[in-house]
């Protein structure tokens, strides 16, 4: 595949069928993140939201210090337990991330989450672009190892310190940003290490101005986890070879760099539904219950060889 | 419904693991203790301390 044309092609996402439901995408997920942060007073007076409803975590990345958050941040709330006094084991938040992975796998990235929104967001000014480059393959793994490392394994060797939350999380700072606004005493107390994670925030936002959600393609631990459940998911997504013309449209309308044809579930995919609407053949199809691909890998290639 | 269940197996297992989970972790009031930690500032996320 020409990388060049590519890359073109996902300089303008919204050619052919993709506009409309694209922009459906973009109303769900805003309602998604106004309902997680429905305290909208919390932005004005920098105060956080106390009510019961603190108790759910919410499926995507939205920080509980955000003054508008009435929901819990499940990432937040798992290094809470495991880096307790006290080791806990984390029934509840562990149960509610199976769940959502299970339902919906990925979906959450691509609808529900308010931190892949802002970068899709970002994503749509205009300038330089390069969603396509070598390392790309490579840095999709330092997510698994930001899971690993920063929310398991140094919590619960370090008691008290919720090591993703403290030295990475994007959406934390973002809402240490949104409190000193509106809150002085705060403010006075910014420091290093507020400086580190604005650096951190600041590179985030950069790079999701010329590369598609670079946070959740490499950094982001709860699309790490639920990447997981895509294959197994009720939501899924069904590829029909026969329909196939082998067109390349879907490939070139992904900007998570997927190939649906022959990954339909893969780890990477947001469930955005693009490659879904670029086929001229509807040859893939995603939803509840859909099956698995309608082929394997190995078949696809039988095929495509017989054919040549 | 019967081919749902089959082409859905794993999901389904996991779904009611994870219902399993979820009880076992309200059972022992594990909500308490998401609540406390959500409804105060978290100095660390916010990046203070
Ligand atoms: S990868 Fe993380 S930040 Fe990105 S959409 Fe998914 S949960 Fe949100
Ligand atoms: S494979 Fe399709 S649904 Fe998945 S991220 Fe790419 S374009 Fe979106
Ligand atoms: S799945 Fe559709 S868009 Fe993708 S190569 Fe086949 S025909 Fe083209």
């Amino acid at each position: 595949m020409d990388e060049k044309k590519l890359e073109q092609n996902q300089k303008d996402p919204g050619k052919k069928k993709t506009g409309r439901s694209g922009s459906r995408r973009l109303v769900i997920q805003s309602i998604a993140a106004l309902i997680q942060n429905a305290n909208l007073k919390g932005f004005f007076t920098g105060k956080i939201y106390t009510g019961t409803t603190k108790k759910v975590c919410v499926p995507g990345l939205n920080c509980y210090s955000c003054p508008g958050a009435v929901g819990a941040c499940p990432i937040g709330s798992l290094q809470n337990f495991l880096g307790g006094l006290k080791f806990r084991f984390p029934y509840y938040v562990l149960g509610l991330l199976i769940f959502f992975g299970a339902l919906l796998g990925r979906v959450v990235c691509g609808f529900l989450c308010p931190f892949g929104l802002l970068q899709d967001l970002l994503f749509m000014i205009p300038f330089y672009k390069k969603n396509r480059f070598k390392v790309d393959r490579f840095l999709r793994y330092l997510k698994y190892a930001v899971l690993l490392v920063l929310v398991i394994i140094l919590p619960l060797c370090i008691p008290l310190t919720p090591t993703y939350c403290k030295y990475l999380c994007p959406s934390g700072t973002t809402a240490g940003l949104f409190l000193s606004f509106a809150n002085s005493s705060l403010r006075r107390r910014l420091g290093k290490l507020f400086a580190w994670k604005a650096v951190v925030l600041g590179i985030v936002v950069v790079s999701s101005l010329i590369v598609y959600r670079p946070f959740c393609k490499y950094l982001c631990p709860l699309g790490a986890f639920y990447g997981f459940f895509n294959r197994f998911a009720i939501f899924r997504m069904h590829f029909d070879a026969e329909k196939c013309v082998h067109c390349q449209a879907c490939v070139k309308a992904c900007k998570m760099n997927v190939d649906p044809t022959k990954h339909p579930n893969s780890m990477e995919c947001i469930r955005c539904g693009d490659c879904v609407r670029a086929c001229p053949q509807s040859a893939l199809e995603q939803g509840f219950g859909k099956g698995h691909s309608g082929k394997t890998k190995k078949e696809m290639s039988q095929n495509h060889t017989a054919e040549l | 419904m019967k081919s749902f269940f089959k082409e859905n197996k794993v999901a389904i297992l996991l779904l009611v693991g994870a219902a399993a989970l979820i009880f076992v972790g309200l059972f022992r009031s594990q909500t308490s203790a998401v609540l406390s930690k959500a409804v105060r500032i978290c100095m660390e996320c916010v990046g203070l301390g």
